[in-house]
């Protein structure tokens, strides 16, 4: 471990990596709530694992990799929706079976291409401190979208989460609702895939949210404590990696997961 | 949703308002079994209608199918044009991770004021709850908020399944006290599902009983003497309802009930004198109902004549 100097640590890389890093933490903010509500952390994880199939397919066909994932991710979420419309319920299993064949997939299909020299594992866990001002832009503007597409189906979809059929009787639009919110959730797994990689998405989406719900009296604060959750946790977790050279995305992760753990010495205010 | 919202034409019935809602041949299946099989009903403004029937009798499938949530195998809904539906679900199960609190669910609906929603709270006297986790309040409390929330939308028919489900015997009574008063104020019509038989019975104006196929109809104390209805509840329920609709005093309940049980198998229903006076409401209009029964194997029977 060497010694950094101030200069760097005001350099550029950093502060691409805490601004990419927050920003994520604001998309992950929302989401997380809306999966955690949903329960639907494994369905969650499913799809992020299948941002490997879109990482190769991507490198395969030469395209925009945050372009290539949510493209993916928009097929698997329409897929499993299907799944969930025809067959009950996607199970555990099923998801299980899709999370695992898709990145068995995308790893065999990397691995098919003998040109390319790839670091499997900046795409497992991340790649934070080589974020470009192109990822930033990527980010961003995801974020935007997120956020005004949230702000159009907020109440139904909180609506359709508290009771189904009340909101149904009321005319809420199930299946619009339903196909927007996993357009969103495909939206924040693509830009999330480079600042903690696919092992780590449902992570910084559950976390946060998991530690905002003691705290919270109502879904929208629990969002905004989610994003400072979050944000403390990227902040915290690339200051980790940055002074004990640990990898970046592994340690917002485990930064989240301690402010989780400390959480539970506050007591429940709800 | 497959309500369909034309007017009903019925001119040769002698009803002169047509029902705000009414079912015709409806049958859902699930895999090849029919869960209800050719049922038609339908409710009058200013009625309340109650559905008994036993576990599996699919009470609430046929519910849903009137809300629109089910499409059916066959028939269909017809509704007054734009018909306020208030609906109070059985199955309510708040997310312990979801934070909400009454006020913020009652507004989930629409954008309701703090005023409209006091004033509706107030009327099913849940007014306190308003600040209230929805996790944190207890079954008769979460029914009388979900009843607000039904209210709210100043419902031309109320659609309640099982409006007591989880809530104490003294409660229940609370609760049918409310409905009934809510009928009689806003005059809205009520479709309610009950397997609650006793309580409800005292406060019906009409009752289908149904178990998969529609048993039988009519005013309380008809479908109480039909014999498929005694053969689903048993002797003993079906004398309970007579004494429950005399005496709105629980503990009669309770003492009818072990008094026929006692005399079970060795009375019929008329032997006890409570039915003399029941006898004489089976009024005409109960053999029109059962005239519309699209089952011909289950014709009413009129007990009396």
């Amino acid at each position: 471990m060497e010694i950094i100097p101030v200069e760097i640590i005001m350099d550029d890389f950093l502060l691409r990596a805490l601004i990419g890093g927050i920003g994520v933490a604001i998309v992950s903010g929302p989401l997380g709530c809306l999966v955690v509500w949903q329960r639907m952390s494994y369905f969650g994880a499913a799809l992020s694992h299948a941002a490997l199939l879109g990482v190769a397919l991507g490198l395969f066909f030469e395209i925009n990799l945050t372009l290539s994932i949510l493209v993916v991710s928009i097929v698997i979420s329409g897929l499993l929706l299907l799944m969930e419309r025809y067959n009950q319920l996607a199970s555990d299993t099923t998801l299980g079976i899709l999370a695992h064949g898709t990145l068995a997939t995308g790893v065999i299909i990397l691995g098919l291409m003998p040109t390319l020299q790839i670091d499997l594992m900046s795409y497992l866990f991340g790649d934070i401190l080589t974020i470009g001002w192109a990822d930033l832009f990527w980010i961003y503007v995801g974020g935007i979208l997120i956020a005004s597409i949230l702000r159009l189906i907020w109440r139904p979809l909180l609506s359709l989460i508290v009771q189904r059929e009340l909101a149904l009787v009321d005319g809420v639009h199930e299946i619009r609702i339903r196909m927007a919110f996993l357009f969103l959730l495909s939206i924040s797994i693509a830009v999330s895939m480079q600042v903690v990689g696919i092992l780590l998405i449902v992570s910084l989406l559950i976390i946060p949210a998991a530690t905002a719900r003691r705290f919270s009296a109502s879904p929208e604060q629990m969002v905004l404590l989610a994003i400072l959750v979050g944000t403390i946790s990227v902040a915290s977790g690339l200051w980790m990696s940055i002074t004990l050279d640990t990898p970046a995305g592994p340690s917002m992760v485990f930064a989240s997961a301690i402010i989780f753990g400390l959480s539970f010495f506050k007591g429940k205010r709800t | 949703m497959n309500v369909d919202n034309s007017m009903e034409t019925s001119g040769s019935k002698s009803n002169i308002d047509p029902p705000l809602l009414s079912l015709h041949g409806i049958s859902v299946k699930k895999e090849s079994d029919f869960l209800i099989e050719n049922i038609a009903l339908a409710v009058q403004q200013g009625e309340i209608l109650t559905i008994v029937g036993p576990n599996g009798a699919g009470k609430s499938t046929l519910v849903k199918v009137a809300l629109g949530l089910i499409k059916p195998e066959t028939g269909h809904v017809q509704s007054i044009q734009n018909l306020r539906i208030g609906y109070v679900p059985q199955n309510v199960d708040i997310d312990e991770t979801f934070p909400i609190t009454v006020e913020r669910f009652l507004r989930l609906g629409h954008k309701y004021s703090l005023q409209q929603l006091l004033i509706t709270l107030k009327k099913v006297n849940a007014d306190a709850l308003l600040d209230s986790p929805l996790q944190a309040i207890s079954g008769g409390e979460l029914r009388r908020v979900l009843l607000a929330r039904a209210l709210l939308k100043k419902p031309q028919l109320l659609i309640l399944d099982e409006p007591t489900a989880g809530v104490d015997v003294a409660g229940q009574a609370e609760i049918f006290t409310l409905i009934k008063s809510i009928r009689d104020q806003q005059n809205c019509g009520v479709l309610l599902i009950s397997h609650d038989l006793h309580i409800v019975m005292a406060g019906t104006d009409r009752v289908v009983c149904l178990n998969r196929h529609l048993c039988c109809s009519g005013t309380p104390e008809h479908v109480q003497q039909h014999p498929e209805f005694i053969a689903l509840f048993g002797q003993s329920h079906a004398n309970k309802f007579a004494i429950y609709a005399h005496h709105h005093d629980h503990t009669h309940d309770l003492h009818g009930r072990i008094l026929h049980d006692h005399e079970l198998h060795a009375h019929s229903p008329h032997a006890h004198p409570s039915h003399e006076h029941h006898s004489h409401t089976d009024q005409p209009h109960q053999s029109q109902t059962n005239k519309s029964h699209p089952n011909g194997n289950h014709p009413s029977r009129n007990h009396h004549g």
